[in-house]
């Protein structure tokens, strides 16, 4: 009995697999490219106008960081970036303008619970854990280089 | 050229994360962070600056940016610090993102409604 | 057995209940799709001049109500029982609208099955002399269903082809022996079915086997095959997921050839960006109360067989790794 409701379960999960339709393969990844690399593009645009200062280079990549995740907060409030990246996917996920937005929308989102336990509690319900992974994952990196190299290394 | 490189570095590595979307189960949430930490991982091997330097924003601006800046930072403030700079370091040069992701989407949010 | 039991799920009506009253509304989008000829009232703002998407929904099924007790000579405390649902956790919008309306409530939940769930349980009430008058409403919004489900609306998210769209809107429907309309005349609950599948944009597909387990329970029950009805409306299994219940009913031996509908994968227009289709409490509720209704009034159809059903699962279940059941309730609705 066991048996068969676990062949009658494989057996399902085939017709499931044989029923899925196949994403659009090469329109998702043009538009995932397109849109991701128009986001570089620009941003390297502004990378360019901040170098033309007196910056460090440091200071010109903050800089210009700090001027896409302005934009990617502006666009979500408009409304425009859920569209932008139903179409482009990836290419709008993926840029710093994206993580901005997984801030943005879930603010947005989670006002309606309240500024304290809805906004300011929820805000980084997406992107925590790209932050969390990311240090956890940088600090044992680190570590391993430094256990190899030595702290002047 | 330096328009090219972004365009085209950039727009590559977001086209091979949509790739793996579409033929994986993993969500994005999933890539995002997978992003994040090889970015941490190839900039502590000593790859990423090198390549930042050269691809310029379409290094910088993908979230694998994001996980580099991680371990860029760390290693800023262990040459002053030592030891403890893997813990100051963390937001050393990341802060900057997280502090006006914040402000940006806060003041965002109070101005705006979801819409569709 | 009990006198009024056919086979084993169906209940079979001594005297059948009537849907005398039945009222849809529902927003812009639902009207630019297949049923929006069908809708009573269309509202241009899905939102409903609230402040959140909950009480949006609140005020859809409260307006809804109150439309379809305006079609009969009914006054609210004319309505012995309310029986309704949504998708809202603890189902706060049937009964935030039910403190407002003051008529017995009865909170049921079955996800997107829960209008047929309801009309079944309001019939057994009406047919057993235990009732005069029943009201039967359900609803969902897109808004808030996305945010408990899913996510923050305006998140950068790329929907997969197979995930749905919640319908935003609400519909209701009053039953009782008075008057005139269309029958009820047969009802099969069904059993939760679950062939495990574990992808929240995959629910047409946790939902089929679910559909054709019940189908083919009341076709065994009551003796019928697809030639017995004009119409067998499924909903919201999708583009998707209704290829996948043809599949497993033509396994048991049924074809249901261009007999068969699927409210979730024709609500809306390929242009609309909808994916595989509606979904939601109102999904196959806008089905029910406008499009068969309607077209039972002018001759179209018959007797028809709904079948909803529902994905029975929590963002809670999901994430820590239960796969999706199914549920469907069919009920038999005799026009002649």
């Amino acid at each position: 009995m066991e048996k068969s409701a676990y062949e009658e379960r494989s057996r399902y999960q085939q017709m499931v697999t044989a029923r899925t339709p196949k994403p659009k393969y090469a329109k998702n990844i043009a538009l995932a490219y397109l849109v991701g690399g128009a986001i570089c593009t620009l941003a390297q645009a502004v990378f360019n106008a901040f170098s033309g200062m007196s910056l460090t280079k440091l200071e010109v990549s903050a800089a210009t960081l700090a001027t896409i995740i302005a934009l990617g907060a502006v666009v979500t409030g408009l409304g425009v970036y859920d569209c932008l990246a139903e179409r482009g996917g990836m290419g709008a996920a993926v840029p710093i303008s994206g993580f901005s937005n997984t801030i943005t929308a879930a603010a947005m989102d989670f006002k309606r619970e309240g500024y304290l336990l809805g906004m300011g509690a929820k805000m980084f319900v997406i992107a925590g854990p790209v932050i969390v992974y990311g240090l956890v994952g940088g600090f044992v990196v680190t570590l391993i280089r430094l256990a190899f190299a030595g702290i002047s290394g | 050229m330096d328009y090219v490189k972004a365009f085209l570095v950039g727009g590559g590595i977001c086209a091979v994360c949509q790739i793996i979307y579409d033929n994986t189960k993993l969500t994005s949430a999933h890539i995002l962070v997978g992003l994040a930490v090889l970015g941490a991982v190839l900039g502590g091997i000593g790859i990423y600056e090198p390549f930042v330097e050269w691809a310029g924003a379409g290094a910088l601006i993908p979230v694998s940016g994001f996980g580099n800046s991680i371990v860029a930072g760390m290693l800023l403030e262990v040459k002053r610090l030592g030891w403890l700079g893997l813990f100051t370091g963390a937001f050393e040069v990341t802060g900057l993102g997280l502090a006006s992701a914040i402000i940006f989407a806060s003041g965002v949010a109070l101005l705006f409604d979801p819409k569709h | 057995m009990a006198q009024k039991r056919m086979g084993a799920q169906t209940i079979v009506f001594g005297k059948p209940p009537k849907i005398i009253a039945s009222a849809t509304l529902a927003g812009p989008k639902e009207r630019d799709g297949n049923f929006g000829d069908y809708i009573d009232t269309i509202v241009d703002e899905p939102m409903m001049q609230e402040a959140t998407a909950e009480k949006a929904e609140r005020k859809m099924l409260y307006q809804v109500i109150q439309e379809s007790l305006a079609k009969t000579a009914l006054q609210e405390s004319d309505i012995n029982y309310y029986i309704g649902g949504d998708l809202l956790n603890q189902i706060i919008s049937s009964s935030y609208c039910a403190r407002d309306l003051g008529i017995p409530f009865i909170g049921i939940y079955g996800a997107c099955s829960s209008m047929v769930e309801g009309l079944g349980l309001g019939a057994v009430m009406v047919d057993g002399d235990f009732a005069d008058n029943v009201l039967i409403a359900t609803s969902s919004h897109y808004h808030a269903s996305e945010r408990q489900f899913r996510y923050p609306i305006e998140l950068n998210i790329q929907h997969k082809q197979t995930s749905q769209w919640t319908v935003s809107g609400a519909a209701a429907g009053i039953l009782t022996h008075q008057g005139e309309g269309p029958k009820i005349t047969h009802i099969t609950f069904g059993k939760v079915v679950d062939l495990g599948v574990k992808q929240p944009d995959l629910l047409g597909a946790a939902m089929a086997p679910a559909a054709s387990d019940t189908l083919c329970q009341h076709f065994a029950d009551t003796n019928t095959t697809p030639g017995d009805y004009d119409l067998i409306l499924t909903g919201d299994l999708g583009s998707m997921g209704q290829q996948l219940f043809v599949d497993l009913v033509k396994e048991a031996g049924y074809t249901l050839g261009t007999k068969h509908k699927d409210t979730g994968a024709d609500f809306y227009k390929p242009h609309q960006r909808a994916g595989a289709g509606g979904s939601g409490c109102a999904c196959i509720a806008l089905g029910i109360m406008g499009y068969v209704i309607k077209e039972m009034y002018q001759g179209k159809y018959h007797k028809i067989l709904a079948l909803a059903t529902g994905a029975l699962f929590s963002p809670l279940s999901y994430q820590q790794g239960d796969s999706i059941s199914g549920i469907a309730h069919g009920v038999v609705i005799d026009n002649t």
